[in-house]
């Protein structure tokens, strides 16, 4: 039942808008039907898998660079507060950077192709992975950290043993966050440097192929359902110990 | 031999002002001692300043351990890593120090889990214990570096009696045996003259001691149990230490 509840609303939202630009109530070169959308699902077939999987490879490598450099900088920035003063106000350009408009200058620097891509995504997933990271590796318990200093512990043992254990639950949050947002950074890569899903609306927009645009739409907001779906997965799955102590 | 001395200590905090003024105290060691006196009143500060935890503004405080492991802390909650089972939580000091190789620390903390009757539990995690077995593990963590000065902050205060009752005759027994010095926080005037050979009784901030005495009850473990605390002689003792806490 869990599964079928959030396919309700699509179902009805595509017989809504079959019904709607079958009767001529909204123009079919704005909207497309539902009908012609599936048709174009099949018929392109081989170019919009072939497209999504190229988006899938570039958005997953932007989402593995966000996670190990969003880590290891928040990891850094978490060591010292003159460190997170000097440099948090500078992680935020990545969350509030048009990534549109930086996109351009990108194709200048990493060429046309998958750098571009991957940079793309990069740039507008790393802010959440770091927010979230530093603010899990910060939220140690104090009398923990009083206990493991008692005992003389050193730095890496503080952090190894308690501070990133005790922030898993918050970098897999960010990592979620992420997911979504290198799915899109991914996209727009590929308007301007080629290659992927980004291409084919491109392209299809140009041939005022409505149908086929919505076509490559679908299967890139799939792509991040599934990247999600994926993350929350291994999370439920190695976060069992964290989670129901919380709910305990 | 004094493992505890503290001359002239001074210790305030921005918010709060003067917390212990001009603090003179010593500690023989093996002794069980019971800091008793309000909430808030700073003992608990003092506590974390024999732990290192803290640093005195003024004054001479010396701390004489066997080793650099020597001080061992509960705290009021049990504070366990929850992602780490029974006997993991309680190898932790031991990975800390290093040195000990991985097979000892296992055996130790099984032992220090037998000793305070956990022995069932080593591969549970903490969520499966209940609040008492989860103290009996804090305190079984604290023990297995086998310490020579023992610090206890208020650590039965959020169990029930019943639990609290036996965690108190269970820590007495471990002290008979081992023969550490013990450091007791409380604001339980029963708890303290219970457990302490000596109690020392502390005043509103900021805390100056009003009362150091002797405990009137014997001192042996043995006699220190159930039956205790039904006697008269438990009695008259709650009824002078509360005496001296007005």
């Amino acid at each position: 039942m869990n599964f079928i509840l959030p396919l309700v609303p699509i179902f009805v939202i595509g017989i809504l808008l079959e019904i709607l630009v079958k009767s001529g109530f909204l123009p079919s070169y704005l909207v497309p039907s539902t009908s012609e959308v599936i048709r174009s699902l099949w018929v392109d077939r081989v170019e919009l898998l072939n497209g999504f999987a190229s988006t899938a490879i570039g958005a997953i490598s932007g989402l593995i660079m966000s996670l190990v450099i969003g880590l290891i900088a928040a990891i850094c920035l978490s060591l010292s507060s003159a460190l997170r003063r000097a440099f948090l106000p500078y992680a935020v350009f990545f969350q509030t950077v048009p990534i549109i408009a930086l996109a351009p200058v990108l194709v200048i620097w990493f060429g046309f192709g998958r750098p571009t891509v991957v940079a793309s995504a990069f740039i507008v997933s790393v802010f959440p992975m770091v927010a979230n990271a530093i603010a899990g590796l910060q939220a140690a318990d104090p009398r923990l950290i009083d206990f493991f200093r008692l005992f003389h512990a050193s730095r890496w043992q503080i952090l190894w043993k308690l501070r990133l254990p005790t922030a898993l639950p918050m970098i897999f949050t960010g990592l979620k966050i992420a997911a979504g947002l290198a799915v899109i950074g991914a996209v727009v890569g590929e308007f301007v440097a080629g290659g992927g899903l980004g291409e084919v609306v491109d392209a299809a927009r140009t041939q005022q192929r409505l149908d086929k645009v919505f076509a490559a739409v679908l299967l890139s907001s799939f792509l991040g359902l599934a990247l999600v779906a994926m993350i929350d997965l291994v999370s439920r799955f190695s976060l069992k110990p964290w989670s129901i102590e919380r709910s305990a | 031999m004094h493992v505890v001395d503290l001359e002239g200590v001074n210790k305030s905090f921005s918010k709060t002002g003067p917390v212990l003024e001009n603090l003179d105290l010593s500690i023989l060691k093996g002794q069980f001692v019971c800091f008793l006196g309000p909430s808030g009143c700073g003992k608990s500060t003092l506590l974390r300043l024999i732990a290192g935890l803290e640093d005195s503004d003024s004054g001479r405080l010396t701390v004489q351990a066997e080793s650099t492991q020597g001080v061992s802390f509960v705290f009021q909650e049990p504070h366990l890593l929850p992602w780490r089972t029974t006997v993991e939580n309680v190898m932790l000091p031991l990975e800390l120090g290093g040195q000990i190789p991985k097979a000892e620390r296992a055996e130790k903390a099984t032992d220090a889990l037998e000793s305070v009757g956990l022995g069932e539990a080593l591969q549970k995690r903490p969520h499966e214990l209940s609040g008492g077995m989860k103290m009996r593990v804090s305190l079984a963590r604290a023990l297995v570096t086998n310490p020579d000065i023992l610090l206890l902050d208020e650590p039965f205060a959020a169990l029930d009696e019943v639990t609290r009752f036996q965690l108190q005759e269970d820590l007495l027994k471990y002290w008979d045996k081992e023969k550490m010095t013990v450091v007791f926080v409380t604001h339980s005037i029963s708890e303290a003259a219970f457990l302490a050979q000596r109690q020392v009784v502390f005043s509103k901030r900021p805390s100056r001691i009003i009362a150091d005495r002797a405990s009137r009850l014997p001192n042996a473990a043995q006699s220190r149990n159930a039956e205790l605390r039904l006697s008269t002689e438990f009695l008259s003792e709650v009824r002078e230490l509360s005496g001296v806490c007005r």
